[in-house]
Formats: C-alpha cells, structure tokens, sequence
C-alpha cells in the first residue's frame, strides 16, 4: 500500500492526494464549496446488562483495560491534551501496546506535544503506524524526514472533531484522561487534584468510540459532577498516581511578551480593531493565549478602560488575563475551550459567567451553528504568510513540520481574521511570494499586522474605507515584503523531496495540501 | 606573534549575532567552518560573503568560523573584519557596506529631541528595529554599554549599521568612548552621515573643542556634525555654561546622573533631589547658551507611570527631552511633553496675536493689554509644534 497515491490538482493549484493510507479522500474544492450528504458515525450500540450491575467500571490497570478493552493490530486509538506538554498517558499505550506486541496502530490524538517524544520509537518498530491529528516538535521532525510508515494526517480542532462524528475517523479505543472521576466514569477536569480545565476535545471521542476508557488520578465518590465525560460512555475507569505534569499546561507563551517589536505588532492590532469601528460596546472576540495576542488582549483592555467599553464574550485559551478582565467588568461572559494556570480554572469551576466550552460548540463546521462566525475579531499567529494571503502554521520555512494546527483553520471564520506576526524572525522573511504549506487560503485572511505595517486584504473594502484615515501604518503587502527581503536578503528555495510525509485537510475534510519530505 | 582572533558572540540566547573567528595560516588558502541557524537559507550567501571579504583583505589562507545566529550581512561583515584586523594589526583598509539611501537624510540644529534611545553598539538585535518605535533620535552607544574587550569590534558594527539600518528619520547620534579612545571612534565612523555626537563625561570647554577640531579635520562634506555634551561630574556642572558655549556645533546639553551621584558621594534617589542642583544648572546653562537642555534616562524600564511622572517634573524644570533606554519609554515621554490644554490655548492666542501683528506690519505682539516678548511668541510655536506632533491639533 502506498502511502499517497493518484494526486491531483486542487482548488488551490496544491497537488494533493486523493487516496491516504489505503482510504479515498477528497480533495480541496474551494472554501464553502464541499457539501457532504452522507449520515454521521454511527457508534456501536451498547447494553447496559454487559456493564457491572453497581456501575463499577475501575479496573486494576491500563493495561488490563486495554486488554479488556480488545486492543489488536491496526487499530485506531485516541488521547486528550489535558495537560499538554505534561502528559503520561499517551506514552505509556503505546508502552503497553508494544509489550502485548500488537503492531500497526493509528494514534489520533487531540494535540500532540514534545513530550511525546517517546513515541517516535514506537513508530520505528511499527507498534505505531501513522499519527492523524497533530503532529509536534520532535514528532513532526519525525515525519518529515519520511520515517513514519503510514501518511501524516493534519487535521484542526475542529476539523477533528468533525472527522470523529462524521465517521471518516472511526475510534475503536478513546483513553481519556481526566483529574477526577467516579467508578461509573463521569469524568471533568475541573476537580481532583491537578485540575487541568475543559475537557472539551475529547467528548466527542467519549459519544463515539467504540470503547472509552477514563482515567484518572482522583477517584471521587459518586457522582463526578459536572459529568463533561458521561460514565453511560465509559466502559473502563483506571486510577493512577499521576496522569501527568500539571506545571507543563503553561508553557513560555502564555505570558504577555517583553519583546518591543511584538508589543508593537499587538498595540497595532489592537489600534486597528479600535479604529476599524470592531472595538466596541457587546462585541465577542477571540483572546488567545500566546506572547502576541495577550499584549493584543492588554491593549484592547486600555483601550475599554479608557473608553468604558465592555465586551459580550471573550473566547479562550482563557489565562488570568481574562479573569482580571471579567472581574473588572471588562467582558459578560468567558467562553472557555482549553484553560491556562489555576487563576483561570478556579473561575472556570466557581464563576457560572465562565462557561466551559466544546468544540462541537466553536469550531466544528459541520455544526448547525458556529461561535466562532459571531466572533467580530481573532487575532492569531502563522510561521509563514504570502503575498496573497495565504496562511501557514505547521511548517517552519524550511519545510519541517512543527507545530500542529490547532484551531488556527477553524478561527478564520470569524468576521474578522487578523494575523499578528513579526515580519521576520532570524533573518528567515515571514511574508513569502508562496506559503511553503497552505494551511488557511488568503480569502480567509482579512488582516496581516507585523513591525513594519498593517496589511488589509483587498477583499474588505470595508475595513480599507474604516481605517483610511487612522493614522495607522496601512501598506500593501508587497511594499512591506520588499523592505524585508531587503533586510534580510532573499532565501534559498527550501529543499524539498516529491515524496509526501503528510496532508493538510481543510476544515470540511477535503485534502488542502501536501507536505513534502525534507532533504537534508 | 598571535595570528588567531575572534570578534562578535554566539550562544543559545545570542540572536542576530554571530562570533567569527580567524586564523591566519601560511598556506592551503581559505577553510571555512559555518554553523548556522540559518544555513538552509542563507548558508550558501554566507560563504560567499566571507570569500569576497577576505580576498578584499588581500587574505590567501586563513581557517575562518562563523557560528552564526541569524545575523544580517553588515553585522557579519562587520565581524569579519574585526577578527581580521585583531589578527593582523597592520591591516587598515576598510569593508564598507553600500550606503543605503535610507541612511542619508539630513538633520537641523534645533530639531525635535523630546526621546532619544540608547542602543548597546556591542548587540545587533537591538538596532535593526530600533526606528519603528518613532524615537525623536537613536544613539548607537560605544561607551558604557560596550565591555572594554569589544570596544573595536563595536566601532566597526555601528558603522556598518549607520550604513544599512532604516533608522526612520530618527536623528542619527553616536555616543562616542572618553577621548583618546572617543577620537578613534571619531576616526572609524564620523563620515557615516551621522547627526550628533555624544560626548561622555565633558568637564571643559576645551574637551568639547578638541573633539570639534578633530571631527572638522575628518568630515567630508558640508553637513555639521552637531555635538551634545554630557555632564557628568560636579565639575562638569560647574562648567556647564562654558561647554554649552565652547562652539556653534554644541546643540544641546545632557545630563548623566549615575556618574554625578558618585561624584558627589550620594545615591541616586527615586525622586533625584539630590540633582536639583546640577539639573537646574544644565537647564540654565543650555538655554543661555540657547541650546536645548536634555533629561537623563529614567532606568525603571517596568514602571511606565513613574517615567511619565519624571518627564513631566522635568518638562516643568525646563528640560526639552528625555534619553529612553527602552523602545517602550518613548511613546511615554513624548506623551508627557505635550502641553496642557491651558498651555496650549494661551500658545495659540499668542501666535494668533503675533501672525496679526505681523500682518498689520506691527513691531510689537500684543495679547489684550499685554505686551508679548518674542522669547514668549517663540516658546508658543514650540507648544504649538509639540502640540501638533502629538495629534492634539491638526
């Protein structure tokens, strides 16, 4: 089997694959132009006279689970980022997969991280087969140099979430960790010892896995509420010391930058929201938790200080920032999809205005609604951006992939898409005549805010017109690209096999790009 | 004798840098070792860079290292050339990058210098972006911030940056090292298109005309090079109408408090009483001489309200400006020096008042039953100036 086979041109001229590990795949057909008709998954149906009569599912081990559970060959196995890069859990599966000697697995987690390292070896003695999901550090270094056996699969939150309910990924095992549970399997990750937040990514994995198992290392009496994990879903609990490093949730970008050209970027950003007519009394927008987009956070917050404005709703990665905000009257609401530090899973547990989110509820396009459509401003990040807007997150220029995309896709339906990047880091220009990896199409992309100026997309006259007499550095993109490449010289093309290592599907399933292997 | 030297850093934390190290050698021509973060992109441009600026230099074999961080062709050229010429002492020429047009706006003597950052002469990371931040002047330091070790390697990327930064219209100041060592930086960067020129620790008018005799003798070209000597002494106090006065290139006087507080035997305090003194003398002095009086840095980087409460206790002193020592202080400071809404309603009737009079060919400005001197008209256009650039008026 090959790994990629019968490419095609798609709607974005990116020659992409229309069969990925053995499966059929549609590719790229143009944003909101793909319209599936087919029913959703369809999980196996249970009966409750199969389960204990006292509702007691813990179990001895997760490797009796497993077991139990029918762990074999090729099997599609899914994890949660509850705590991020401080996770255990995923690690040791495939620890226990590979003792029980069982080969060929998919491993679709809901982020991976660095600390998954462990697993490359894993992938290199075949118990792994391929990732579907996110591909991190290391992981992703992994994959580019054409190592992994089956072909990476990228997907977005909520192109993930998406993929599970509409059965084109079928779990046959979800181990979903939380920091508390009850012996039925009602489960949250708002109590027990290590709090860790929402558990909001892998609920869908507990609806549609064939088997789920919760574990923990907080075993509460009956009943864990609230139940975000129902224990009517869960066939095994597991109680363990520890499910992971709690202190690793919060990594170096969750602090406001020191850094003055960034703090330039956010105060542009936020000064163009302001001057756009978006900053405004009952607005909802998008508060992200990395360097950038907090300082843009703070200076939004000056500016609704100085003028008393408050928002409807903020959307996090919420941090103590939010928190501050909303106790300060700043915002109504914090809608919250992946929590950052205590401060912020305190408010998230006592604050009733501090509403857990899903992805179902934000990002998932095949939604009946979308939160993320009422989001008048997002401001995100990108490794690469190109003269037509194109956006990229996961490879660096160079071709390696590095990062996954989160919710990076599923954010450009916000009214309005900003992305906030400096206009080169280490000599490396981020503003190219073509994004090594198309991840967002330009269409999506509304503002670019980088040092040097603020670039609109010609596509929104609206916000051209709003903000022509603001005073504000507004360049055409290629005017600020030229100044750059003329700092930093133009770079080498990066050199890059015709071998694929991995797809970028688009937030509607349809394959939007191919990630080449890396030569060295 | 030693024929290896190294110039520049390198390290995990170091960006847009790059340490250089040469080897001299009697034979087998030119061996390059390149590390780079950046060897994908720019590996190629890198090597290449170094073999025309060592056959520049007449070098036919040489081991060269470049462990480069991300750095920017002057900087390594820069780099290059100060491993080169610590090697080899007797070598004089040198390796100028293309002058950029960017680089070659002009200055006047009473321009606007209401902040003015300083930039570590020794770290190319801080000044690449150094002009976005709409600084009224940048100062590439060569003294304080500069380890006695590198004060060579220094001199050659400060001019290298003079000749390729995009400063944005940001005046061009260098602040050069005490005379003798202050006349080689003279020597090595003066004919770079620089504005102003900082002279540390000034305690005599002849200190003052000495450097201004040496820079006439090097400059080419009409355009002055403007002086702002800095007094930092009880001494330098006591003489500061003199050196305020010692030539018509001194445009300003400035003030560093660190060094007078040791000089007098006190600590510098929060509030600075201690420098009321010296701070009125310096005001009083530079605007008998009338050139504008400049306020030290205020070195609490974290504690943006503070610096605007300082600014403004200096604006009320008389001092026209203020030094930044990071890129967020300027916007703070400039931010002080606006006028109050009082100031600026009388300036406006004043100019309003002297516009009339000049029309109707009077020779005296009055504002209803006063009599206007023209220090007063003078000092209402300024506030008017400052006013405008602020976005208080259009």
């Amino acid at each position: 089997m090959k790994k990629a086979d019968n490419f095609v041109k798609n709607a974005a001229g990116r020659l992409v694959p229309t069969i990925v590990n053995g499966k059929k795949v549609i590719p790229f057909q143009g944003v909101n132009k793909y319209r599936p008709t087919h029913k959703g998954a369809a999980p196996r149906v249970p009966t409750c006279i199969n389960y204990p009569k006292d509702c007691n599912k813990v179990v001895d081990s997760l490797k009796e689970a497993l077991i139990k559970a029918g762990l074999k060959d090729g099997m599609t196995i899914s994890t949660h980022h509850h705590y991020r890069n401080g996770d255990y859990v995923a690690n040791w599966i495939f620890d226990i997969a590979a003792e029980l000697g069982v080969k060929d697995l998919i491993w679709a987690p809901s982020a991976a991280f660095p600390c998954h390292a462990p697993i490359i070896k894993h992938l290199e003695s075949g118990v792994v087969h391929h990732i579907e999901g996110s591909l991190n550090g290391p992981l992703g270094d992994f994959c580019s140099h054409g190592k992994m056996k089956g072909l990476g699969y990228l997907r977005s939150h909520g192109g993930r979430y998406r993929a599970v309910a509409d059965g084109e990924l079928h779990i046959d095992i979800a181990v979903l960790a939380a920091s508390a549970a009850d012996m039925m399997g009602n489960a949250n990750g708002v109590l027990g010892k290590h709090p860790f937040g929402p558990v909001s990514f892998s609920r869908v994995d507990s609806k549609n896995a064939d088997r789920t198992i919760v574990v923990t290392d907080t075993l509460i009496d009956f009943p864990c509420y609230p139940w975000e994990i129902m224990g009517n879903d869960v066939d095994f609990v597991v109680v363990v010391d520890k499910i992971g490093d709690p202190q690793k949730i919060v990594s170096g970008t969750t602090r406001i930058t020191k850094s003055p050209d960034r703090l330039l970027i956010a105060e542009y950003a936020a000064k163009f929201i302001e001057a756009a007519g978006i900053l405004r009394d009952g607005m909802n927008f998008q508060a992200g938790a990395g360097g950038i987009s907090l300082a843009f956070t703070d200076f939004v917050n000056k500016i609704m200080i100085e003028k008393g404005i408050k928002a409807r709703s903020m959307i996090g990665g919420s941090t103590k920032y939010l928190v501050d905000m909303m106790n300060n009257g700043r915002t109504d609401y914090i809608f919250d999809g992946q929590t950052f530090g205590l401060e912020a899973i305190s408010s998230l547990r006592d604050n009733p205005k501090h509403i857990p989110i899903d992805v179902f509820d934000s990002y998932d396009f095949h939604a009946k609604s979308n939160l993320v459509q009422m989001m008048d401003v997002i401001v995100l990040g990108s490794t690469e951006i190109d003269v037509n807007f194109n956006a990229n997150c996961v490879t660096h220029s160079d071709g390696r992939m590095l990062h996954g995309i989160g919710g990076f896709q599923n954010c450009m339906m916000a009214k309005c898409t900003m992305i906030a990047v400096p206009s080169f880091r280490d000599r490396i220009p981020v503003i190219k005549d073509e994004v090594t990896t198309l991840v967002a199409p330009g269409e999506m992309v509304d503002v670019i805010v980088t040092e040097r100026g603020i670039a609109i997309n010609h596509r929104r006259k609206d916000l051209i017109a709003a903000t022509k007499n603001s005073g504000l550095p507004i360049r055409d993109i290629i005017d600020i690209k030229k100044e750059v490449d003329d700092i930093c010289g133009i770079p080498a093309k990066p050199k890059l096999s015709d071998e694929a290592v991995a797809v970028v599907e688009w937030v509607d399933g349809t394959i939007l790009d191919t990630i080449r292997k890396v030569e060295e | 004798m030693a024929k290896i030297a190294s110039a520049g850093h390198y390290g995990p934390k170091i960006r847009s840098d790059c340490m250089v190290t040469i080897e001299l050698t009697n034979s087998d021509g030119i061996q390059i070792e390149l590390i780079s973060k950046v060897e994908n992109f720019f590996g190629d441009h890198i090597i290449s860079l170094t073999k025309s600026e060592l056959t520049f230099f007449g070098i036919e074999n040489a081991i060269v290292k470049i462990e480069d961080q991300g750095a920017l062709d002057f900087v390594i050229a820069a780099r290059i050339e100060a491993a080169l010429k610590k090697a080899d002492k007797t070598i004089s020429k040198s390796y100028l990058p293309e002058m950029k047009e960017h680089c070659k706006y002009k200055t006047t003597k009473d321009a606007l210098r209401r902040s003015r950052l300083y930039l570590p002469g020794g770290s190319p990371k801080l000044m690449l972006n150094a002009g976005l931040h709409g600084a009224d002047a940048i100062i590439l330091d060569l003294e304080d911030s500069v380890h006695p070790d590198e004060k060579y390697s220094a001199r050659l990327l400060v001019r290298n940056a003079l000749r390729t930064i995009d400063f944005k219209g940001s005046e061009r100041m260098v602040r050069i090292n005490q005379i003798t060592l202050g006349f080689e930086d003279i020597k090595e960067i003066i004919n770079e298109n620089i504005h102003v020129v900082l002279i540390p620790k000034c305690e005599s008018k002849q200190q003052v005309i000495d450097i201004n005799t040496y820079i006439k003798k090097l400059k080419k070209g009409k355009s002055p090079v403007f002086l702002m000597p800095i007094i930092e002494s009880a001494k330098g106090v006591m003489n500061a109408y003199e050196i305020a006065t010692a030539c018509d290139n001194v445009v300003a006087l400035t003030l560093g408090l660190e060094d007078y507080t040791a000089d007098i035997g006190v600590r510098r305090s929060k509030s600075e009483k201690e420098c009321f003194f010296a701070k009125s003398m310096v005001v009083n002095a530079a605007k008998a001489a009338g050139v504008q009086a400049i306020d030290t840095v205020f070195s609490d980087v974290g504690d943006m309200d503070g610096l605007y409460e300082n600014v403004k206790q200096a604006k009320a002193m008389g001092f026209d400006g203020k030094g930044c020592i990071h890129p967020r202080q300027i916007k703070v400071v400039h931010e002080a020096f606006l006028p109050t809404d009082e100031e600026l309603v009388r300036a406006k009737q004043i100019v309003d008042a002297y516009k009339i009079a000049k029309k109707e060919g009077k020779g005296v400005v009055s504002l209803g039953s006063k009599m206007i001197d023209p220090p007063v008209v003078k000092q209402a256009q300024h506030i008017l100036k400052m006013a405008k650039l602020g976005g208080m008026i259009k």
